[in-house]
């Protein structure tokens, strides 16, 4: 188990429980992962393996039970007072009374950099997801793809190394989303930043990472964990190639294993 | 040229107002006819035709209701046909009724704005202080404001406070009630969204809690300001023979002067109408500028 310093997130024997009205339920049980400085970590599994919850227990959103987890090498919550990450959310959360300068804008202000400093992050960031010419536009006026990128640049506005990413791709349809990958995979080489990104596509799963967390449910719990040995150059048809296809057969394996297929 | 009139709003409401004429015309008929007959014998007037009797009906002095064309007739003596400075105008009464109702209403709605910030706020405060707020409005407001406007008097305090009061008495409660409704409604992923920014509860509530409860603001405001003006005149009642649209009211029923009360009225509801007007176009500027769908 890899502590050090140089690990972006390091758990250990995580664990959380959710009391509900039907009792507890077990969210995560004893998950041990690291993640380390530049990777690109997924994590798969079908709904309540939780995998969403593991990524709110990095981002302070949740409290975990049991175990530790370090960010950074300190606490969720002392990495979350340092702005350490970005979060990207399933749906853009974008506020929809903001123009979309003034949403990428909002952790600038938030955090008080000045004006012409905001203005160029605004710049930078929107031009990263070719949003570049939508500034004043609203959110509304935008396509559910562009309101995605909009709030991807958002996290990338400020200087955080991390970013967190909530099954950012869910609601597109797949054309939208596969351009959307091949483009989060550029934004990624260009940045350097470490992401991890919560995903129920196999396919978008071992397309985008270099590190493949396979989850299974009742209780939420690591399954497998896969270092992906596609070449860090990845065109879209590389999802036809042997290799491609056997990565995925191994996801689909580590998912049976966990019973994730069974009726439910 | 007629498009939008047929397709517009004007020529419904132009409709509705005809046929609300129409039977404001025939209730006054119904409800004066048998007075008019019952002058003409105490005054032994013999031989009256049919057409007479119905412009006499239509025209009585103190009629039980007056027709539309009376009390137009009044309102427009009232107004335009008297100084506005006269104690017999209604642009003088309307506007000392006025000035109590836009002063309550910005205090109802300040008072209402941070009664909904402390409550959102704080559980304590919710807990203890609701149901306070919620009692506050059953208490029969028409019994209360006689006495808090003759309680002010003996202190001391008169004239436009009391009345003030009892307008803001009656139009912070619905903007407590929308407030609170309204600074809670960011969805969880718009505040999950500033607690990863670390920011704190006053950028919270200024970059995100208030611009998504202004919707309920203005709704809110709309009610308040037509309660405040019936607020104003209620606390104008007790005083009567002095100024404003209540002591109007109360003078004219005090001497039977139907046509008097019905102008007053007709004063307050376009008073009233105005109010939520401007209350509507503040509104849509603002929705404007929050990038609403035009």
């Amino acid at each position: 188990m890899n502590t050090s310093p140089t690990a972006v997130v390091s758990a250990k024997g995580l664990g959380l429980t959710f009391p509900t009205n039907d009792g507890p339920v077990e969210a995560l049980h004893n998950v041990d992962l690291t993640v380390r400085p530049g990777e690109f970590v997924s994590f798969i599994g079908p709904s309540g393996c939780g995998k969403t919850t593991f990524l709110r227990v990095i981002a302070d959103l949740e409290q975990p039970t049991e175990g530790t987890i370090l960010v950074n090498g300190t606490t969720p919550k002392k990495a979350r007072q340092d702005r350490a990450y970005g979060y990207v959310f399933q749906a853009s959360a974008l506020y929809p009374w903001r123009t979309i300068e003034k949403n990428v804008g909002l952790p600038l202000e938030i955090m008080g950099y000045t004006k012409a400093e905001q203005q160029a992050r605004i710049e930078r960031t929107l031009n990263l997801v070719n949003l570049t010419g939508f500034e004043k536009k609203f959110p509304w006026q935008l396509s559910g793809g562009m309101q995605q990128r909009a709030s991807i640049a958002r996290a990338l506005a400020f200087d955080a190394d991390l970013l967190l990413m909530d099954e950012p791709f869910g609601a597109l349809d797949e054309i939208v989303r596969d351009h959307l990958n091949e483009q989060l995979l550029k934004l990624w080489a260009e940045t350097k930043k470490t992401i991890c990104f919560v995903t129920h596509s196999i396919p978008e799963a071992v397309y985008l990472s270099t590190k493949i967390v396979v989850m299974s449910p009742r209780p939420g719990r690591v399954t497998d964990v896969i270092e992906s040995t596609l070449p860090a150059e990845r065109p879209l048809d590389i999802r036809e190639s042997p290799e491609f296809l056997a990565i995925a057969h191994r996801v689909r394996e580590g998912l049976r294993a966990g019973h994730s297929y069974e009726e439910q | 040229m007629m498009r939008p009139l047929i397709e517009g709003k004007t020529l419904p409401v132009l409709i509705v107002s005809a046929a609300l004429i129409i039977i404001w015309y025939c209730a006054s008929i119904g409800m004066n006819w048998q007075r008019q007959i019952d002058t003409y014998n105490r005054t032994d007037v013999v031989g009256w035709s049919t057409s007479e009797l119905l412009y006499d009906v239509l025209n009585q002095k103190k009629p039980l209701l007056p027709t539309p064309h009376q009390v137009a007739g009044e309102f427009w003596n009232t107004t335009i046909g008297q100084a506005v400075t006269s104690k017999r105008s209604l642009v003088y009464h309307g506007w000392i009724t006025l000035s109590a109702t836009l002063l309550g209403f910005v205090f109802g709605t300040l008072f209402g704005i941070s009664l909904a910030v402390l409550i959102v706020h704080s559980a304590a405060m919710d807990r203890s202080l609701m149901p306070w707020i919620i009692a506050s409005q059953t208490v029969p407001i028409l019994a209360i404001a006689p006495m808090v406007v003759v309680v002010l008097n003996a202190v001391g305090v008169s004239g436009l406070i009391p009345k003030a009061l009892i307008s803001t008495y009656l139009s912070f409660f619905p903007v407590v009630v929308g407030m609170v409704k309204g600074l809670r409604s960011p969805e969880g992923i718009q505040l999950d969204l500033m607690h990863t920014y670390s920011a704190s509860k006053f950028q919270t509530f200024w970059k995100l809690r208030w611009p998504t409860a202004l919707p309920y603001l203005f709704t809110s405001m709309k009610i308040g300001v037509a309660a405040s003006l019936v607020g104003a005149i209620v606390a104008e009642l007790p005083a009567g023979g002095g100024s404003g649209l209540g002591a109007r009211l109360l003078a004219g029923s005090y001497y039977g002067q139907t046509v008097q009360i019905w102008s007053a009225l007709v004063t307050a509801a376009l008073l009233a109408g105005a109010l939520i007007f401007c209350v509507s176009a503040v509104e849509r500027l603002t929705n404007l500028s929050m990038g609403a769908r035009a």
